[in-house]
Parts: structure tokens; sequence; C-alpha cells
């Protein structure tokens, strides 16, 4: 076993970018906005030292455009940005679901609407696991906790992207990006050379592969649609991935995803240690959203908590997941303001006296409030 | 379980997330779990940054610091925004060099090392962090001298490692103060 003292302290936007080469990454296409800069300032150093490019675009539309072609043509691609950039690779993005094109694209998480602020947050929840772009299509959505977790599932985002032919979206935010923790990094390995699809010349042997996200015959758009949603189903069968946390006697079950999930499990502890059988599951995959096993804590659970840098989105997939059959709880921060250990405990203790509620704080002494 | 949360706080450009990071490193060195977070945003440029450093025998949670085991604080203003949020029995030191003011409560160990004076005497100028550093380990023993002495080639830049000796010794001075 790996010790800490044999890891290395790193960012987790570092670690991110560096796993990304080490999974066979070489091409990298961006635009700069704060919480994610590292990524792109540690590829900008890192990928011509191994051959690969790093490009800094005109736009975030140019950037994933860029993206879209490097994927065409097999490549092993990435993308990084924040919130408002996020949005506006958002058609780029529709366009490679409709076009089947793997890659992968990095949201370190800002306060939005808009412009928004430069601090953590979980608001983009259900952008991301709503496809992202317009049409009928989803990304495969991994939400790491730990600078670990961030080198561990960019690693893997490359492969389940060629696997299933789509975008796969590592959901971080400010937090993860910025924090420095130990971390092994994975061992590096060789980009997949079988992409038959890929339009790398035909070599006057065989037909000319196409890219292409348009079809004007609606019953052919409508083939490809039902064909991708059978690779969806698939995903959904095979991909759910969750952390459960002293789940298995839990009354009350925590729901927590990212940096939030890591203040979830301090308040756990705290209320363990008080007595209250609290637990907490932490999707690590957004979509497909973890709901076998929420299905099943429901069965055991008296109600659930979510906990969100958000006015509450991810609590919809837990109270669908259940489908309402216990009380879902809700506690939030938005605006960059991250939820404390002792505001999470409150609320598992208000869970356990059987109350149920929804709140954001609001303290502005400006508006009106306390 | 012990946990040891350390918040560094003073102006940008005092190497607040450098020494942060020597905390960090030096806990990594005795095998423990460890987070470092740094303010980032506008209060960068000039203004006053901090850096949340976490030391745990558990995996950390919040890396964000609130109410910190112990304080440095390098400049008057975070001295004021955060004296109060020490924890009963915990530490501040203080660069007295840049703060005058002395707390008001007596419930926390309370160290002034004019740091930044001490840097400037012994030609170690901008080392005052790493000296409040030494201070630091030696009055809290979050983590021995040893392990704090062995993390400094990790934190010192590959390119630049003949400036080991002189945070060795900046860390050394703090620890005799």
């Amino acid at each position: 076993m790996v010790q800490n003292k044999d890891k290395v302290l790193m960012k987790g936007n570092e670690a991110l970018a560096e796993s990304a080469v080490r999974a066979g990454c070489r091409f990298f296409f961006g635009y700069p906005i704060t919480p994610q800069t590292e990524v792109s300032a540690y590829l900008s150093k890192t990928m011509p030292k191994v051959g690969g490019l790093f490009l800094q675009a005109e736009s975030e539309v140019a950037a994933i455009n860029m993206v879209y072609g490097a994927a065409s043509a097999g490549a092993r691609v990435m993308t990084s940005s924040s919130s408002p950039g996020i949005s506006l690779k958002s058609e780029g993005i529709s366009y490679m679901c409709g076009a089947d094109m793997p890659c992968v694209i990095i949201n370190v998480m800002r306060g939005g609407p808009g412009l928004g602020g430069i601090q953590p947050s979980q608001a983009d929840y259900y952008q991301a696991t709503r496809g992202l772009g317009h049409g009928d299509a989803f990304l495969i959505v991994y939400a790491p906790s730990t600078v670990q977790e961030m080198a561990d599932y960019v690693y893997a985002a490359f492969d389940k992207a060629d696997e299933y032919r789509t975008p796969v979206l590592i959901l971080s935010d400010g937090m993860l990006g910025q924090m420095m923790e130990p971390v092994v990094l994975p061992e590096p390995k060789d980009a997949p050379t079988d992409k038959p699809w890929a339009t790398t010349g035909t070599k006057m042997a065989r037909k000319h592969n196409v890219t292409n996200s348009l079809y004007l015959d609606p019953q052919e758009l409508e083939d490809t649609i039902v064909e991708r949603q059978e690779r969806y189903n698939k995903v959904k069968e095979n991909e759910q991935r969750y952390d459960a946390y002293l789940t298995e006697d839990a009354d009350i079950v925590v729901v927590a995803y990212g940096a939030t999930a890591r203040v979830a499990r301090n308040a756990v502890n705290a209320a363990r240690a008080k007595g209250i059988k609290a637990g907490l599951l932490r999707p690590i995959t957004l979509w497909p959203f973890p709901e076998k096993i929420l299905t099943e804590l429901a069965e055991t659970a008296s109600s659930f908590l979510c906990v969100e840098m958000s006015m509450g989105q991810m609590i919809d997939d837990v109270r669908l997941s259940i489908h309402d059959s216990k009380p879902v709880n809700f506690f939030g921060h938005t605006g960059g303001i991250i939820p404390t250990p002792d505001e999470v405990l409150a609320c598992i203790e208000k869970s356990a006296a059987g109350e149920t509620f929804n709140v954001v704080p609001y303290k502005s002494k400006m508006k009106g409030g306390e | 379980m012990a946990t040891t949360s350390v918040l560094l706080s003073g102006f940008g450009g005092q190497g607040l997330l450098f020494a942060g990071k020597m905390l960090a490193y030096s806990g990594l060195m005795e095998n423990k779990e460890v987070s470092w977070l740094p303010s980032y945003g506008p209060e960068m440029r000039g203004g006053t940054a901090s850096c949340s450093v976490v030391i745990s025998d558990e995996p950390v949670g919040s890396p964000l610091v609130l109410e910190p085991d112990i304080l440095i604080a390098m400049n008057r203003p975070s001295f004021l925004k955060y004296i109060g949020t020490v924890k009963p029995g915990g530490i501040a030191i203080i660069d007295s060099t840049m703060v005058e003011d002395r707390p008001e409560r007596d419930d926390i160990s309370f160290y002034a090392v004019p740091a930044t004076q001490l840097a400037q005497d012994s030609g170690l100028k901008g080392l005052a962090n790493v000296i409040l550093i030494g201070k630091l380990v030696k009055e809290s023993g979050c983590v021995t001298p040893e392990s704090l002495q062995a993390a400094v080639p990790k934190c010192v830049s590959a390119k630049r490692q003949e400036l080991v000796g002189y945070n060795m010794q900046a860390l050394e001075i703090g620890q005799a103060q």
C-alpha cells in the first residue's frame, strides 16, 4: 500500500491536468477563466514536452470546436473551463453528442448565474446532468471529492468517453481545483488507436468517414437518437458510482457530492459521536445518478438530507430515485459560500428530531435578512 | 483522532502560501493526512491573503479553516479579522514588525515574533514567513522539527535548490525565538 509520505502534494487542477496527460491526452484547447486556470497553465508547460498540443483559442466557442475536430480525427482531447465558459461551450458539446465524439470536458464550478463570482459553487448541476446542450443528449458526469479523485476520474473519463463514444464531463469546483492534497498519479497509458470511425484519411482503402450531427430526414435522426439512447441505457446500467459511508444502519442519510461531501462527512462523524445514526451517500457519477443504491437506502432510512452549494438541484434526483417515499430535506449555500460542518450537523440533528426543512441561510442585512 | 488546523494570514506577497505548503509537506513526511487551501481572488493583489492547512490522522473533511487551532498573522488587517476566531486554548503567532496590536483575550497562547526585522537583520529578506513556521512548530509540536526540515527541499523549486540553506537558516531563527 502506498504510504502518504510517498505521495506528492498537488493542487487539484494540476493533478487533474497531469493525469489527463498520463491517460494519453495529447490535445488541449481552452480559454482562460478562474478558478480552472491551473489546468491550462499546467498543460501549456507539459504538452510541448510530451509531443502534444496546447492551444489557447480566441474564445470558448472556438476551443470546443477545436476539440470537436481533434476528436473526429480520433485523438484523446480535452478542454477545461469554469461555469460561464461551459455555457459558451454548450453548443459545441451538443454537436459532439450528436456526432458521437468522445472527449473530456472539465468544469471547475464557480458561482453563477451570469458572471456570478469566482468562489466555489455547485450550481451547474442541472446544466451538467441534463445534457448540457440542446437535444436528447446526456454526458457521463464524474464528481470528484478529493485531489486523488481529480486525478483518478479524469484518467478513467478518457476510457469511458471512448467506450461509449460520448463526451464525459468532470464536474469539479473552485475548492477542489485550488486545494492541495497528497496524491498518487496513475501510470502513463497509451491512447487507443482502434477508432474505425475516425476521419484519419481513407488511404484509398475504405469509404470515407463522416463526422456530422445534421440529419434532415426525421426517420434517420430518430434512429440515431434511439441507438444513442440504448447506449445511455447501458451507461445507466453499468456506470453508477458512489461512495457509501456508514449508511448500513443510518436513519439519516446525507446525500452530498464533491467538495460538499467532505464537509458532510465531518458532520456525519460528529453526529455519530452524539449518538445519531447518520451516514453519507456520496454520488461519484452525477449522470448516471446512483439511483439503485438510493432506492435501497430508502427502505431503511427515516429521512434524507441533501447538502449542496446551490439552491437545491441534486435534491430533485434524490427525490426521483426514492419516489418521494421518505422526506428529503435540504440545506445549501450558494454564491461561493461553503457550508460548515457545524451547520450540516445542526441539520442532521433537526432531521433526527423529525423536522422537515429546505434552508439556504439568508444573512444579507442590506436586503432585510436576519 | 488528532487534527490540527492552521490559518496563515497577511498580505499577498508575504509568502503565506509557501509557508503553508511547507507545513503541509511536513505533515506528509509523517504519513499524515493533510490539506492546503489558499484564498484566491482579487484579495491576493496587495490585499489580505490567507491559507488554510489541516494536518490530521483522519481523512481531511473540510479543508477550509474557519476556527484555527493555530493562527499566524503577518499584518494588522488579518490580525484584527482572525484573532477572535482562534479556538480557546489555541495559539496565535504574529509578526510583531508588522502588527503592534495585542489580543484582548487571554484564553490562547500568544507569541509576538519580529519576523520581518529578524529576517532583514540576518540577510534573509522575504523569509519572515519561514521564521514564523519555525516558531509555530516549536510551540505547537504539530509536526517534528525533523519533518519540517525534510519538507524544505520538497517545497523549494527543483531549479533553485540553493535556496534550501536560507530556508533552513530561517527555520532555525524561528525555533530560537
